[in-house]
């Protein structure tokens, strides 16, 4: 029987020690949003007067996640929507809203969502982070829950979320009048990441 | 009545076309100016649009009519005697065609940019194109907003153009478009 040399177990631990951290860095995956399948929406609404909900949506965004089921706090995401893409499904309206009264998205062509930390509770999951609009950079809290994760059946990993928030349009910079019941915007995020 | 033109003088046609369109063409640059920057709930928020784009479909139909008309009818000769004055005031006046046709697409463009089409008084619905261009709204609206300008512009020189005509030259040039000209009728040709 060979005798273990001080020089071999500390190959050994070494080697041991590697394929504990891969392993774990394995666990905190990388997911990428699947807006090219499209299995994601960026949708906002507003009061109309006070008396119905306007709805409409971002079509293109994109943006990636990291995320693990055994430590969900150590979880990041982050979001790039293409303003110039607002759609309320009314010409003139979209346009109004993409111009210098809103969004002034020729300016600011982009928002982003980018999370600063994560904390999972009984209730759900608080994804605090900054949202740049309108050349505005603030803090928001979106409030997300896990609908499911695993494999797909075309031999890939998914993970999906959804997530809602609002915000003043006016803490944005955005000032045009749409009259009391109407100052306050509500967003839903609905997130399907592919574990890259 | 004088309905036609004839070589030296416009006929009633020609001059009611003239003064409709353009008595409805300023007052869409200043409606339209007007409109965009309404407030939200001004009474006019939604009405000057659709009076807008429903008057802009209608300016188009009378301009495609008006230039049938000036196709089909003798030209009254120009009255000035300068070479490139004439040739100018032909550009302008064909200028004027172009412009007023390509605002009215335009401003067509951005309404329809998501496929649904203009209603136009409640009469009928001009319908969209089945294809549209990324930011078509935006930038049809662009195209829109300034040709409206150049528009105005050449309104501006062939307002001077008319004055000068009559003040200064003393000819009949702006006179033979208020009304048709008398004992100076020549056989249509």
């Amino acid at each position: 029987m060979q005798t273990l040399n001080p020089s071999k177990l500390l190959a050994v631990f070494t080697l041991s020690t590697g394929l504990l951290l891969s392993t774990q860095a394995a666990q905190a995956a990388n997911y990428q949003i699947d807006s090219q399948g499209m299995h994601a929406a960026v949708q906002f609404k507003i009061k109309h007067l006070g008396y119905s909900w306007l709805n409409g949506r971002f079509d293109n965004f994109k943006g990636n996640f990291e995320y693990d089921a055994n430590k969900p706090n150590a979880s990041s995401v982050e979001v790039e929507i293409d303003t110039t893409s607002l759609n309320s499904n009314h010409a003139e309206r979209d346009k109004h809203l993409r111009s210098a009264d809103f969004l002034n998205a020729s300016k600011y062509p982009k928002a982003k969502f980018v999370s600063t930390s994560i904390s999972e509770s009984g209730d759900g999951i608080a994804v605090k982070g900054k949202l740049t609009l309108n050349g505005v950079t603030k803090p928001l809290t979106i409030e997300a829950e896990k609908i499911g994760e695993g494999k797909d059946p075309w031999g890939g990993y998914r993970a999906g979320f959804t997530g809602t928030t609002s915000f003043k349009l006016a803490d944005y910079g955005i000032t045009y009048d749409l009259g009391p019941a109407s100052t306050e915007v509500f967003m839903t995020l609905d997130i399907e990441g592919v574990r890259q | 009545m004088q309905w036609r033109n004839h070589s030296n003088s416009y006929g009633i046609i020609s001059i009611g076309l003239h003064w409709l369109l353009a008595i409805a063409l300023l007052a869409m640059f200043f409606v339209g100016t007007w409109m965009v920057d309404l407030s939200y709930y001004s009474e006019w928020y939604h009405r000057a649009p659709e009076l807008h784009k429903a008057a802009g479909v209608v300016i188009l139909l009378l301009m495609v009519v008006r230039l049938i008309w000036r196709w089909s009818n003798p030209r009254p000769a120009p009255l000035g005697k300068v070479k490139w004055q004439n040739r100018s005031a032909e550009l302008l006046h064909q200028l004027f065609y172009l412009l007023v046709i390509l605002i009215a697409v335009s401003g067509y463009l951005i309404s329809t940019a998501e496929g649904k089409g203009i209603d136009v008084f409640g009469l009928f619905t001009l319908p969209a194109l089945n294809w549209q261009f990324e930011l078509q709204a935006d930038r049809a609206g662009i195209v829109h907003k300034y040709l409206a300008w150049a528009f105005m512009l050449l309104v501006g020189l062939h307002l001077g153009a008319a004055l000068k005509h009559h003040f200064i030259n003393r000819d009949n040039t702006l006179k033979r478009m208020l009304k048709p000209l008398k004992g100076d009728i020549h056989a249509d040709s």
